[in-house]
């Protein structure tokens, strides 16, 4: 394994400040990876392998024993059901209303045009915390409480979507639709053979943003949906905390780690267009 | 100028979900939180009294709301000051071409997959008073953290757990940050003999800052509005009220005392940070741009 740059010549300085720059890394990357990393070796490890102290890094014999706890105890079958539905839910609803609003603001004139573009961007200034009692209230009146409903459809409109799109089409040549007028082709045509396909990244990012984004909720969830039936993950995992005897750490990363691992398959298949995405919404 | 479509009524058409929905549920909504913040209920609930700013005097001169206040400030202190930095010293370490390196780069942002809550339960075990391994770590040196009994630790607590899983997030838009700096300037200044520390005050660092700037209002936003889960699942605001959020104290005046009037009055203050934050994003943004594209 080389640690210098192969058309870089040789000298202690260099190989210094490579070994030092490793360092640094290798700091990093722990400091990153280590608390999952540790989160997992507990959850496989008995109370006594993990009650000790200097901590034991080795994976241990209460694996099975822990999952099958966790999951009775918190239902977490369920949870990871419920969780899974809205967030699939959610990132499909953000995609398609965020291509169709995209392709809207780029491809159209319209009267109230910049009207409707501060509306959507709107999304972004008023988080739940700021119209919490008020939307609540609003769920009560249609029926919504510890429903599917409350947990998809308020979640569906997406400023950020919105922006990656338009900004994306705006970059897309003007021969393009222009090719497709002449061949007579609809704007509705155009959307789905042209911009549809040309936008595979940038879904694919927002996708993976969504999906976590959604999986993540807590705050409105667990006022609007803590029912059994409509119940998160990330909200019912307190039930193995929140325990009168002392806490059991194993049991609680077994849940955590559930609760981690379908973010982070989301991640790993998709980190590539993440990055393409994401540094699209920093140029805004 | 961009091809346009002639349709009179297909890009309403197109638009009306995400208009509506906007509307229904988040401009609404956020209209009445500003009118419920200056009513309160009769004590029987049966009737919502005007009251004028009353809800905002009474919050600004209740011992609560200023702790919660206080310790939101240092908390967002903490995340933005500690992680950018932190973030920014790994991003331009990490974005050096040496072996191995893309493989550190791609482990680097795992924890953005993670939620804040998640990231409090894991170094809620690591902090464990009696058995967390980085408590027993610092106890070495005389250092001794306990999160469930006291204040300094539980805040400490917190705020690393929230910077950690912020990281990923941070590192991700520095690298790419980094990435576009302008090459050509960058090797000048080598030329030119100047020393690491110099370049990197002189050059990078101002070259960055609307990389800076932006991760700065988003952590700043992620630290007033994303720790909730992290409070509620960990150390529900205490010990005493230690880790009081404002989005928690919120929560607990909104949903728990079922105080409404008081509760609209705390979602307007956030609006009003949300909405200055907003401001600076756009006057600075708009005005700081190095570099083309």
């Amino acid at each position: 394994m080389t640690l210098l740059n192969s058309h870089r010549q040789f000298s202690p300085l260099r190989l210094g400040r490579a070994l030092s720059a490793h360092a640094v890394m290798v700091f990093a990357v722990a400091l990153t990876l280590f608390p999952m990393v540790y989160a997992l070796l507990v959850s496989t490890q008995t109370t006594q392998e993990y009650y000790t102290f200097p901590p034991n890094l080795l994976p241990g014999t209460g694996t099975l024993h822990n999952f099958a706890v966790a999951f009775e105890r918190a239902a977490l079958a369920r949870l990871v059901f419920n969780t899974t539905l809205i967030s699939l839910a959610v990132a499909f609803g953000k995609m398609i209303l965020s291509v169709t609003a995209g392709f809207a603001f780029v491809y159209f004139d319209f009267r109230g045009k910049l009207v409707f573009f501060i509306v959507i961007f709107l999304t972004h200034m008023l988080p739940v915390p700021v119209r919490i009692v008020p939307t609540f209230q609003l769920m009560d009146q249609l029926g919504w409480v510890n429903t599917y409903w409350a947990l998809t459809i308020p979640f569906f409109a997406s400023a950020t979507g919105t922006l990656l799109f338009r900004q994306l089409y705006m970059t897309v040549p003007a021969s393009l639709a222009d090719a497709a007028r002449i061949d007579g082709a609809g704007p509705l045509q155009f959307l789905w053979n042209i911009i549809v396909p040309i936008s595979r990244t940038n879904l694919m990012a927002l996708f993976l943003i969504e999906f976590i984004y959604m999986w993540n909720q807590y705050l409105w969830p667990l006022i609007v949906a803590n029912a059994e039936t409509t119940r998160v993950i990330q909200v019912g995992l307190k039930v193995l905390i929140a325990t009168d005897a002392a806490v059991e750490w194993n049991i609680v990363m077994a849940g955590v780690v559930v609760a981690m691992i379908p973010p982070l398959i989301v991640l790993l298949l998709t980190q590539k267009s993440l990055i393409t995405g994401l540094s699209l919404f920093e140029e805004k | 100028m961009h091809t346009r479509f002639p349709n009179k009524f297909l890009p309403y058409i197109l638009l009306s979900p995400s208009i509506v929905i906007v509307l229904i549920f988040f401009v609404v909504p956020s209209l009445q939180s500003i009118q419920q913040s200056v009513y309160r209920s009769n004590i029987s609930g049966t009737r919502q009294i005007f009251v004028g700013l009353r809800n905002y005097e009474q919050l600004f001169s209740t011992p609560e709301y200023l702790n919660s206040l206080q310790v939101t400030a240092l908390f967002a202190l903490f995340v933005v000051g500690v992680g950018l930095a932190l973030s920014l010293f790994i991003a331009l370490v990490a974005n050096q071409r040496y072996a191995g390196f893309t493989i550190y780069r791609t482990l680097l942002i795992w924890p953005y997959a993670l939620s804040p809550n998640i990231a409090g339960v894991i170094w809620g075990l690591m902090l464990e008073p009696t058995i967390g391994m980085l408590t027993n770590a610092v106890g070495f040196v005389g250092i001794h953290l306990n999160w469930r009994g006291d204040a300094a630790s539980a805040l400490l607590f917190i705020a690393m757990a929230a910077t950690w899983k912020m990281l990923g997030y941070n590192i991700i838009f520095f690298l790419a940050g980094i990435q576009g700096l302008p090459r050509e300037i960058l090797e000048a200044s080598e030329v030119d003999g100047a020393n690491q520390w110099t370049k990197f005050w002189k050059i990078t660092f101002p070259l960055l800052s609307p990389t800076t700037f932006f991760l700065f209002i988003m952590n700043t936003l992620y630290a007033f509005f994303e720790g909730f889960g992290l409070i509620h699942v960990t150390t529900s605001g205490g010990p005493g009220y230690a880790t009081d959020l404002m989005v928690y104290k919120l929560y607990r005046d909104g949903f728990i005392a079922m105080n409404t009037g008081f509760a609209a009055a705390q979602s307007v203050v956030l609006l009003l940070i949300v909405a200055s934050l907003t401001f600076l994003q756009f006057r600075y943004a708009g005005r700081h741009v190095y570099y083309g594209g």
